[in-house]
Parts: C-alpha cells; structure tokens; sequence
C-alpha cells in the first residue's frame, strides 16, 4: 500500500510537469495546426541555459526560470517568424512540410548543442537535488514537489491569461477560425508568432525545473518530444485542458510502470498507452467531456 | 462610401469574377442578389481583403481598401458578418463579442456597445455564458450580426444571413438589418432570398455567373418581369 501511495504522489507530482509540456504543445497545435516536432528540442535547450547558469555562474536552477523562460519565448518567436511562417505563404506547400521543418529545427538545435558541450551527461547536482520529505510514511521528492507546484502555478496563470486578456482571447479565437479572426481585426500571423513563443517559454520551465532531477546530454529531446505528442493527443488535439489531464495520466502511468513492470519500460509505457488511445479513444480525453 | 471598380478575383487558375463594379452609397442598403456560385461571397471577401481584387481597385470613402492586409479594414469602418456565422463556438457568447471590439474606439467603448446588442438582441445577454457552438441557428446568426457590430462599423456587410433559418426567424433577422440601418449604420446585404430583401433594399446588383448583369433599384426590380420570373419565380 504504501509503494502504491508513493507511486501515485510522484506520479502526480512529474503529471504536473508533463502537463506544462503537453500545454505548450496544445496552444502551438492549436493556433499553428501542426505538431511541433521541436518541442523536447526546445526544453533541451532551456535544460542547457539553466545550465550554464548553475554550472557557471552558481545561479539556482529555479532563479535560472527567469532567464530561461524570456530566452526560450524570443527563440520561440523567431522560429515562427523566421522558418515557420515563411512556408506557409509558399503555394501549394501542404501543411505537412511545416511540420517536416520543426523536425529539421530539431536536428539543428541538437546538433548545434551537441557540437558545443559534446554528448556527455552533465548534471546540476543542487543541494537539495535528491532530498525528500516524508508526509505520513511516504517520502516525496523536494525538487519534484517544487516542480509541481511552479507547473501549477504556472498552468493557472496560463488558464488566467487566456480567458482574461483580449491577447489571450485573441490566440483562442485564431485557434477557432483564423479566417473569423483575421475580419474582427486580429493579425493572425504576429498570433502565431506569439503562440509559438508562449509554447517555448512553456516548455522551457519544464526543461528548468527538471534539470535538478536529471541528467543532461543533447539527445534528451528526443524523447520529451514523444512525451509531449503523447501528451497532445491524449488530450484531445488543441484541448487546453485535455493537456492537463493527458499530462497527468502520462505521469503516472510512467511512474506506475517503472514501480510494478520495470524502471526500462518507463518510456515503452507511454507509448503503449498512446497507441491504446489511438485505436479506442481517437478524439483523447476532449470526446469524453465534450468540451 | 463604398465603390468597387473592375474586380478580376481569381481561386488558383481559376477565374471568379469578371470586371465586378457597384457602389454602396452613404446610408443605403444595397443588395447583391444571385445564385449559388455567381461570386456573392467572393465579394465580400474581395472587399475584406481576404482576396485580391486584381486589377480594381475597392475605396471607402475615398480611402484605398485594397491594399490593406485583412486584419486592418475593421480599422477602416467596414465590419463583415461571414456566411455560416462562423463564430468562435468553443467561446462564449459574451467573449465572441468582445473580440469584436479589439481595437481603438470599439475597445474604449466595448461596455457601451455590448449593452446596446444585448438591447438588440435580449436573447444574446440571456445566453451570454453560454459556449457559442451550442446556440440555435438563429441566435448564432445574431451573435455574428452582433460581433459584427460590436467594431462600430459604418458599413456592415452581411452574406446570406437567413441561410439555414425557418421562415419565422429569417423575417426577424431581417427586421434587425433595418433596425440596424435605421440607426445610421450602412448596409451591404448579400442574399438569395429576393422577396424579403427586394422591399427592404434602396438599390440592388445582379451577378450572374461572376458578373454584374442588372442594376436598378428594389422597386424596378420588383416591377421588373425578367427578374420576377426568375428570381421569384411568377
């Protein structure tokens, strides 16, 4: 019973982070229309900023959030205005050659990392990187608890700012009907260019906040990019809070498959629920709600 | 106040009007009558800037629309209301309506202009918090009429706005249009339905097959045989 509790708060508690990531892919899928196949390139690359900063100027890696966030967004909305949105005015380039391109930035941006730091594992040993804290019998991870607890905060303000600020119903109503959008005034290429930099910054403090518990080499991409598409079609396609729901479930399906089957399958796990997902709940959890 | 002048819109290869003219004239409601396919919508797509008008050139008030990206005619005074409503139907009724009024004095004025749709249209405030996607048919047309309006406009476009309605809901809609051109709003009605709009309008184009075939008033084209037998079918 208590492996079981255990499994389940940690579970949660990495849901919460994946949550951050399936979000930023949620919003970028929704505005753009594509998949972002450069979205675990872009953490690896908030992973290596945070970094630096710890390594080289001793900075905290959750102070490093301040630094990561802005840098991400602004390579975010370069991305987007200078390789993305180019090929969209280009004729009869189908939608799919956008997403062929975010795999090529993602290649670039592991090749250029790995071309300056080499492929060694680095990691930010913290002070507080493998403390944990026992509530009632169960010990639960320090840094992973204030993971979580950023992710939320984080995710509320998100939820905050889309619902309330006329940018943030700006970026919605883009993602409803571009067209629609384009006659009520709305620009929907800076949109995009928005989008696309909020997505980065958003995945850049998960990147951060997961470096303390981490090891770091320039291929971890790769399979944060995987998490983050399972993550997005468990929700539901451009589904906000699908992306919270389908975050969690990856969580602890990793963290209950590492505990009862084995700490190899972890990732295999993920992908298996993906494909059960595919082929009995085609519309993720969006089609269970209806919202 | 609105001129459009030799339009040539293309889709690909594809040629869809040819030499399109008329003129919308302050504080009228002009008509665009025509079958499926004769190039209504394009038209009003053309003057949103949605698609090139070719050769034209498209004024308002002397201004060139023409070549303003489609995010900017809002700017310009003109508000159009698309065929099939096309909200945003995954937001409410009351956040379709303030992205209406994004802009300038639309935004300064957003809590002012609300009320007045809602005195418009009461049924829109009692479903303001309601997702826009889950509204009849005829309150998502009055939501778009009332996005529309919630820019300010001095002409508003609307394309075949009782498309998809009973009888009874398409004569409401239309006695909003005049309600709404009464209050000194410009209008340019785009329709299939030419008994209604025939008695309302002040002038009305005919476009057959990408062109401008006939022009007259409502009236003339009421008393006008041709246009009775085929558009009205006596």
């Amino acid at each position: 019973m208590e492996v079981f509790l255990q499994t389940l708060v940690a579970g949660i508690l990495k849901g919460g982070l994946y949550a951050l990531i399936g979000l930023g892919m949620t919003l970028i899928m929704g505005v753009m229309g594509i998949i972002n196949l450069a979205h675990g390139q872009l953490m690896m690359i908030a992973m290596y900023v945070t970094y630096v900063l710890f390594h080289y100027m001793g900075v905290d890696p959750y102070y490093a959030l301040i630094v990561s966030m802005p840098s991400l967004f602004v390579l975010g909305m370069l991305i987007q205005r200078f390789l993305l949105n180019p090929l969209m005015k280009v004729e009869a380039i189908l939608p799919e050659n956008q997403v062929l391109m975010t795999v090529g930035i993602g290649m670039v941006l592991t090749e250029v990392i790995r071309f300056i730091f080499s492929s060694n594992y680095l990691s930010a040993q913290t002070s507080y990187s493998s403390e944990v804290r026992f509530v009632g019998g169960i010990s639960i991870s320090y840094p992973l608890s204030i993971a979580f607890v950023v992710a939320t905060v984080l995710t509320l303000a998100l939820f905050w700012f889309l619902i309330k600020t006329d940018l943030g119903r700006s970026i919605r109503a883009v993602s409803q009907d571009p067209e629609a959008a384009e006659l009520m005034g709305i620009n929907a290429e800076r949109i995009k260019i928005i989008t696309m930099g909020l997505g980065s910054a958003l995945v850049a403090a998960a990147g951060t906040l997961l470096l303390p518990i981490y090891y770091l080499y320039p291929d971890i991409g790769g399979p944060f990019t995987r998490r983050a598409f399972v993550i997005t079609i468990l929700g539901g396609l451009g589904s906000t809070v699908g992306a919270i729901f389908g975050g969690v479930t990856l969580g602890l399906a990793e963290a209950f498959g590492s505990t009862y089957i084995g700490m190899e399958f972890e990732e295999m796990i993920g992908l298996v629920i993906f494909l059960l997902v595919l082929l009995f709940l085609p519309g993720g959890f969006k089609r269970l709600t209806k919202v | 106040m609105l001129k459009v002048e030799h339009i040539e819109v293309y889709y690909g290869d594809l040629q869809v009007l040819w030499d399109v003219s008329f003129e919308v004239r302050q504080g009228e409601i002009v008509v665009l009558l025509g079958a499926n396919g004769a190039g209504k919508s394009t038209t009003l797509k053309t003057i949103s800037s949605l698609l090139s008008p070719g050769p034209g050139t498209i004024t308002l008030q002397g201004r060139r629309l023409d070549a303003v990206p489609p995010d900017k005619v809002i700017e310009y005074g003109v508000a159009h209301v698309p065929e099939g409503r096309r909200l945003f139907s995954e937001m409410t009724v009351e956040e379709n309506l303030i992205v209406g009024a994004l802009k300038g004095e639309a935004k300064a004025k957003r809590e002012e202009t609300m009320k007045w749709v809602y005195s418009l249209f009461p049924r829109l405030h009692e479903r303001k918090k309601q997702p826009a996607g889950t509204l009849s048919g005829g309150e998502q047309q009055m939501a778009a009429i009332g996005r529309g309006l919630m820019s300010l406009p001095k002409l508003i476009m609307f394309d075949e706005p009782s498309l998809g309605l009973a009888p009874i809901l398409v004569s409401e809609i239309f006695g909003i249009v005049k309600t709404i051109h009464e209050q000194g709003v410009t209008v340019l009605l785009v329709e299939q339905n030419v008994k209604h709009t025939l008695a309302m309008c002040d002038r009305a184009y005919i476009l057959e097959n990408g062109r401008v075939t006939m022009t007259g008033t409502g009236e003339e084209f009421l008393n006008n045989p041709q246009v009775r037998e085929a558009y009205l079918g006596v």
